[in-house]
C-alpha cells in the first residue's frame, strides 16, 4: 500500500502541482473575499463585525483539521516505521500553526467590540491556546534534535497528547458555560447561520484549505529534494 | 499480516491514548467549577456558602429590567428559572441589550444581589442579515 507513496514517484506530481494550486487559490480567495467583504449582508446585531468570522472560523477549522492529520500521520509513521508519513506531517504543521494563531488573533479583534474584552480565560479560548502551544512544541522538536529517530518518537508523542485537546476544543462550548458562542453550523440539525453568510464562509474555508495545500506542497518538495541531495533514493 | 513489533507499537499507542483520555477526563471533572466561565442564577441560588471571591454570573438580561441613572446601570440576569439583580457602574459594551446574553464579573452581596465590576456581552450563535431578523420578528 505504501509503495504508492514512494517519493521518487510522487515528486513528479508534487513538483508541478503548486503552480496550479496557486492559481486556484487566487481565484477562490478573490471570490471568497468579494463575497465575504462586499456581497454578504451585515449581521442584524453585530453589523459589519461579522465579517471577521469569514477569516476566524475557517482558520480555526483548518488548524483543527491539520492537527488531527498530524496525529494520524505520526501514529501511522510510528506504527509502520514509515519515514514518509513523518515528512508529510512535518510539512503540514507550519500552516496549521499559522491558522491557529490567525484564529486566536481575529477572535481577539472580534471580541473587543462584541464582548467588550480582548481575552477571556474561557474553555474554548484556552483550549485553542493550548493547541497553539502544542503546534509550537511540535515545530520546535524538529529543530532541536539531529537524530531523526528521536524526532519521530518525540513528535509522535506530542501529537498523541495534543489530540486529546481536539474534542475538548470542539465540545467545550457544549460541556461548560463559556463566553464563546456555541457552534452555528451543525451537520445533523439546522444551522443557525443564514445561507447568505454560510456560502462566503464555505468559500473562504476552501481558499484557506488550498493555501494550506500550497504551503504543504512547497515544504514537502523541499524535504524530498533534501533526501535526493543526500543521495538516499530509498526511504 | 503485520509483524509482532507493528502490533505492539499499535497497542502501545492505544494504551497511551486510553490513559491520557481517562486522566484528562478525571482532571476536568475535578476542576469543573473552575473550567466554567460563569455560573447561572440557578447555580448561584444553590450555592451552599457565599464566598467573597470574584465570580462571574451569566444569563439573559431580563426584558424591561435595565435602568440607567447617570453612570449606574441596574439590570436583572435571568436564566428563565431564577434571576439575580446586578448593579454596575461604568460603560457597557455595545451589544449589551435586553433579552440578550450577558456575563457580569464581580462580587456577590447575597443570593439576590450582585455587584459587577465588569460587564461582557455574550453573543449567541445566530447570524442573519437585518431583513431576515425583521421578517422573523413579524411572524
Amino acid at each position: 500500500m505504501f509503495k504508492l507513496l514512494e517519493p521518487n514517484k510522487i515528486y513528479k506530481i508534487t513538483s508541478r502541482a503548486p503552480r496550479y494550486i496557486l492559481f486556484l487559490f487566487i481565484v477562490v480567495l478573490s471570490v471568497g473575499l468579494v463575497e465575504a467583504l462586499i456581497l454578504s449582508p451585515a449581521d442584524y446585531k453585530q453589523s459589519d463585525a461579522v465579517r471577521i468570522m469569514y477569516v476566524h472560523v475557517p482558520a480555526a477549522w483548518i488548524s483543527l483539521g491539520i492537527f488531527s492529520s498530524l496525529t494520524l500521520l505520526s501514529i501511522c509513521g510510528f506504527i509502520f516505521k514509515n519515514k514518509n508519513f513523518f515528512l508529510i506531517s512535518k510539512s503540514l504543521a507550519p500552516s496549521g500553526f499559522v491558522f491557529n494563531v490567525i484564529a486566536l488573533v481575529t477572535g481577539s479583534i472580534w471580541g473587543k467590540p462584541t464582548w467588550g474584552t480582548w481575552w477571556a480565560w474561557d474553555a474554548r479560548i484556552t483550549s485553542m491556546l493550548i493547541m497553539a502551544i502544542f503546534y509550537l512544541m511540535y515545530l520546535i522538536v524538529w529543530r532541536i534534535y539531529d537524530k531523526e529517530e528521536k524526532v519521530f518518537k518525540i513528535s509522535t508523542f506530542i501529537t498523541v497528547i495534543g489530540i486529546i485537546n481536539i474534542p475538548i476544543i470542539k465540545y467545550s462550548v457544549d460541556w461548560w458555560n463559556t463566553l464563546h458562542q456555541p457552534a452555528s453550523i451543525n451537520i445533523l440539525s439546522k444551522s443557525s447561520i443564514h445561507s447568505s453568510m454560510l456560502y462566503p464562509l464555505l468559500i473562504m474555508t476552501a481558499a484557506f484549505a488550498l493555501f494550506s495545500l500550497l504551503i504543504f506542497l512547497m515544504k514537502y518538495n523541499t524535504e524530498l529534494i533534501k533526501i535526493k541531495n543526500r543521495g538516499l533514493d530509498r526511504l | 499480516m503485520y509483524g509482532r513489533k507493528v502490533k505492539l507499537r499499535f497497542l502501545f499507542i492505544v494504551l497511551i491514548l486510553i490513559t491520557l483520555i481517562l486522566s484528562v477526563f478525571l482532571i476536568l471533572k475535578a476542576l469543573e467549577e473552575n473550567v466554567v466561565y460563569f455560573q447561572s442564577p440557578t447555580e448561584i441560588k444553590l450555592l451552599s456558602e457565599l464566598n467573597k471571591n470574584k465570580i462571574r454570573v451569566g444569563g439573559m438580561v431580563k426584558k424591561n429590567s435595565i435602568s440607567i441613572n447617570s453612570n449606574e446601570v441596574n439590570f436583572i440576569i435571568t436564566d428563565y428559572k431564577n434571576e439575580i439583580n446586578v448593579s454596575y457602574t461604568g460603560a457597557v459594551p455595545n451589544l449589551f441589550e435586553e433579552e440578550k446574553g450577558v456575563v457580569a464579573e464581580g462580587f456577590l452581596k447575597d443570593r439576590n444581589f450582585f455587584s459587577a465590576t465588569k460587564i461582557l456581552a455574550k453573543h449567541d450563535e445566530n447570524y442573519m442579515p437585518p431583513e431576515v431578523k425583521e421578517a422573523l420578528g413579524e411572524k
